[in-house]
């Protein structure tokens, strides 16, 4: 009998055609409706802002990868990319190129490859950078440019305007509110906000609705469950619905507190990290209702305007332990005989 | 039809059924030489009782049971014994077989029915399934008479057949439950007597709809044939029973635990075979299939036939074979040959193309949590991939989880098939079973 000689592997002999490559760059798609936005609202500041953090975040994670002995390659995975993107969406459109540059080197090397690279870093590279260039460069880091459309708006949502080089910069609608209390603004408009082309602030965080078609996007293909996103938003609705039912003079309406500021970013993209959120279904939602929390007290009672970077990284912070506490119970463990 | 029933977890593959669902069975033709392992069934051992140059029969005894769990091995063709000598067995180590050489005659043994099966005592039945060399034909190879004795304490309340079939490629079930469909039947109402049963279910899935139908006309009000959503490891026993009847069965337990029986499709069939026809368990159907292979097809093939043997006959490899796995693709174990007998486990040959060979490197784990949906047991594949590939063990037993996990872990692969990282962790849990298994011997 002839017989024949075959290759030899482990099962399973088929797989999923799924990557890390794959799921970064739809991360990273998810996020251009938001940059394009960004780029008809702040102009070429926007693409300068958002191509030198993607392009410098790959080329350190290249120069990383190579200094371990590792494959370089893997450096474009996405996830530079996607951290690249998500830290330059975080700042605002004025931003120098050498923070820029700062920003990345400390998301991409200290918060992410030092730790073991991609998976084993504790904290989200985009949001400690950004956070770190918060307290560095308090200035740069909270000056505004007007979007298009509001430059010859001088007075602002009651707040005044300063021009600072050739650009006027103002408050940011959560800024505003923090220094006036509500009653100062009544322009503040939550159609403007959720469109966000009329609203200054981040170059990624002021159009809720490109950052849901995104975060749509981004659902429909399994990448991210509800779970982190909902609690976080919900728990934002409802303790600002309460502040505000309870003193509506000074706490702003739930509705306000949803589309200002960067919590609709931060609950989808970056609370939803896979690297630094709990794994568990149960341990997301606390995860989600912690961010909530702490981004709510900041932001109503704390010294910052916005507390979404802070609180996520907070909570990172206990995602070991949430981890920990939420191991679902394994199959056969749940209901035996009834 | 009301909604199909499923379990939680588990994955999506591509099922490529359509490459042999359709294909009526086919009698594969009288093999010239047979090597039959002693050792086709979970426990030990069977012992040989013939010798070189003995004549056999096709259906006769040629070793015995080893044990009470263990079962015998019946000659599967008529002719010369030449010899008891290690071949490649399809679970990889080289184990003893007998070979045959055929007369080509296919002469068989007197067959001894049972008479009227259904108003015996059960022992009877049991004896004649027990002689037959009846073990479990859906992979796991228990013998099916033990199946049938429970202990007296466990009070069993149903049985089911798993008409399931959820591995990828396969149709050999689907095929019986349509050619086969009122052997099959009897069969199963006949172990469901002889447990003292009267809840019968067939467990099917949505995508084998004309099996469905002849399935639900001939078990009529005797039984409930079950719909099944189309899903992986749909067929892996405790999923089956937890899709039916919401029980879960402990880890480490046997599925009487929770009342329950399970039975493969082909099981029933050599049951049925067995008792009122009088036949040794000498062949089974073979779902040979995949992209590799010329003409996909189902064959009736008796054991002992080399793999090599039963693709020549079926037309051959394609230019770009190059892997073989004896299974499905999600179980199924590669083989470097195909001089290897098929045996009373092998319900699938799979041959796969130089194409459908992927090499991926693995990366660090990027908790994503895929692993963790698709486990159909509720395990945490994540952690224990990264505790097993950095070798703390330690941990793993801290955390207790080396007995509840690593022992109900049953390889289904679903985490290793999601993950986006390629990491390997059903190897990864083979490595720390086998770890496992090193420290109880030494205690």
């Amino acid at each position: 009998m002839k017989t024949r000689s075959f290759i030899v592997s482990g099962a399973p002999h088929i797989h999923k055609n799924s990557s890390i490559h794959k799921i970064m760059w739809n991360v990273f798609a998810a996020l251009l409706p938001a940059s394009f936005v960004s780029v008809y609202a702040f102009g070429m500041d926007s693409v300068r802002v958002l191509g030198v953090s993607v392009i410098s975040c790959i080329f350190l994670e290249i120069i990383a990868l190579l200094f371990m002995g590792r494959n370089w390659k893997a450096a474009f995975d996405g996830s530079a990319a996607v951290t690249g993107l998500l830290l330059g969406l975080t700042l605002p459109s004025g931003i120098s190129t050498g923070i820029i540059l700062v920003g990345a080197i400390v998301a991409i090397i200290i918060a992410k490859q030092v730790f073991g690279g991609l998976g084993n870093n504790p904290f989200n590279p985009a949001l400690t950078s950004r956070v770190f260039l918060l307290i560095a460069f308090p200035g740069p880091l909270t000056t505004w440019p007007l979007p298009r459309g509001l430059e010859n708006i001088k007075n602002f949502m009651g707040v005044a305007t300063a021009k600072t080089g050739d650009v006027i910069t103002t408050a940011t609608p959560l800024g505003a509110i923090k220094e006036n209390a509500v009653k100062a603004m009544p322009s503040i408009q939550v159609n403007d906000l959720f469109l966000g082309i009329h609203t200054p602030g981040s170059i990624g965080e002021i159009s809720a609705l490109a950052l849901l078609i995104g975060a749509a996007w981004l659902l429909y293909k399994k990448i991210i469950t509800w779970h982190i996103p909902v609690a976080t938003i919900l728990t934002v609705l409802a303790i600002s619905l309460l502040t505000h039912l309870i003193s509506p003079e000074k706490y702003a309406d739930p509705f306000f507190h949803l589309f200002a500021g960067g919590l609709i970013i931060g609950a989808f993209f970056m609370a939803t990290d896979y690297v630094t959120a709990p794994i568990f279904n149960k341990g997301k939602l606390i995860y989600g209702i912690g961010i909530g929390v702490l981004t709510i007290v900041i932001r109503l009672w704390g010294g910052y305007p916005e507390g979404v970077s802070f609180a996520i990284l907070l909570m990172n912070s206990t995602t070991p332990l949430i981890d920990r506490f939420t191991v679902p119970k394994p199959f056969g463990f749940r209901k035996a005989r009834n | 039809m009301s909604k199909a029933k499923t379990f939680k977890g588990g994955i999506h593959p591509s099922y490529n059924k359509h490459l042999s669902e359709h294909k009526e069975i086919v009698e594969a033709p009288l093999p010239k030489m047979v090597a039959l392992p002693l050792s086709q069934h979970i426990g030990a051992p069977a012992n040989p009782i013939v010798k070189r140059k003995d004549k056999v029969k096709s259906g006769q005894l040629i070793a015995e049971a080893g044990g009470f769990i263990s079962a015998p091995v019946h000659a599967s063709i008529s002719g010369t014994i030449k010899g008891i000598e290690p071949v490649e067995h399809p679970l990889g180590k080289k184990v003893d077989a007998i070979i045959i050489e055929s007369d080509g005659k296919d002469e068989w043994i007197d067959l001894n029915p049972v008479d009227n099966p259904f108003d015996v005592d059960p022992d009877t039945i049991k004896n004649k399934i027990k002689e037959a060399g009846i073990v479990g034909l859906g992979g796991a190879t228990f013998p099916s008479n033990v199946k049938l004795s429970p202990p007296e304490d466990k009070k069993i309340e149903f049985i089911i057949l798993n008409g399931a079939e959820c591995e990828p490629y396969l149709t050999t079930d689907h095929r019986l439950m349509v050619e086969k469909t009122e052997e099959i039947v009897t069969g199963l109402k006949l172990a469901a007597q002889v447990l003292g049963v009267n809840k019968i279910y067939i467990g099917i899935e949505t995508n084998k709809p004309d099996a469905i139908k002849k399935m639900e006309k001939k078990i009529g009000n005797d039984g409930q044939v079950v719909p099944l959503q189309v899903k992986y490891p749909q067929g892996s026993e405790k999923q089956l029973i937890s899709a039916i009847t919401g029980r879960e069965t402990p880890p480490t337990s046997l599925p009487m635990e929770v009342g329950a029986v399970v039975f493969n499709v082909g099981t029933t069939l050599a049951i049925y075979e067995a008792v009122f026809k009088g036949k040794p368990l000498v062949e089974r159907v073979v779902t040979l299939t995949g992209h590799g292979i010329k003409n996909p097809g189902n064959f009736r093939t008796r054991f002992g036939t080399y793999v090599a043997e039963l693709v020549d006959f079926s037309g051959g490899y394609k230019e770009d074979a190059a892997k073989l796995v004896l299974g499905g693709p999600m179980m199924g174990r590669a083989v470097p040959t195909d001089g290897i007998p098929i045996i009373k486990g092998t319900g699938g040959i799979l041959v796969m193309t130089q194409s459908e060979l992927i090499v991926r490197e693995y990366s660090d784990c990027i908790r994503c949590g895929k692993c963790i949906e698709a486990c159909p047991n509720n395990h945490n594949p994540q952690l224990l991939g990264i505790l097993i590939e950095q070798e703390k063990f330690d941990k793993i037993s801290d955390e207790q989880l080396e007995e509840i996990v690593l022992d109900d872990c049953f390889e289904c692969g679903s985490c290793t098939y999601v993950c986006p990282a390629h990491r390997p962790m059903v190897q990864f849990f083979q490595q720390a079973k086998s770890y496992y298994n090193n420290k109880k011997k030494k205690r």
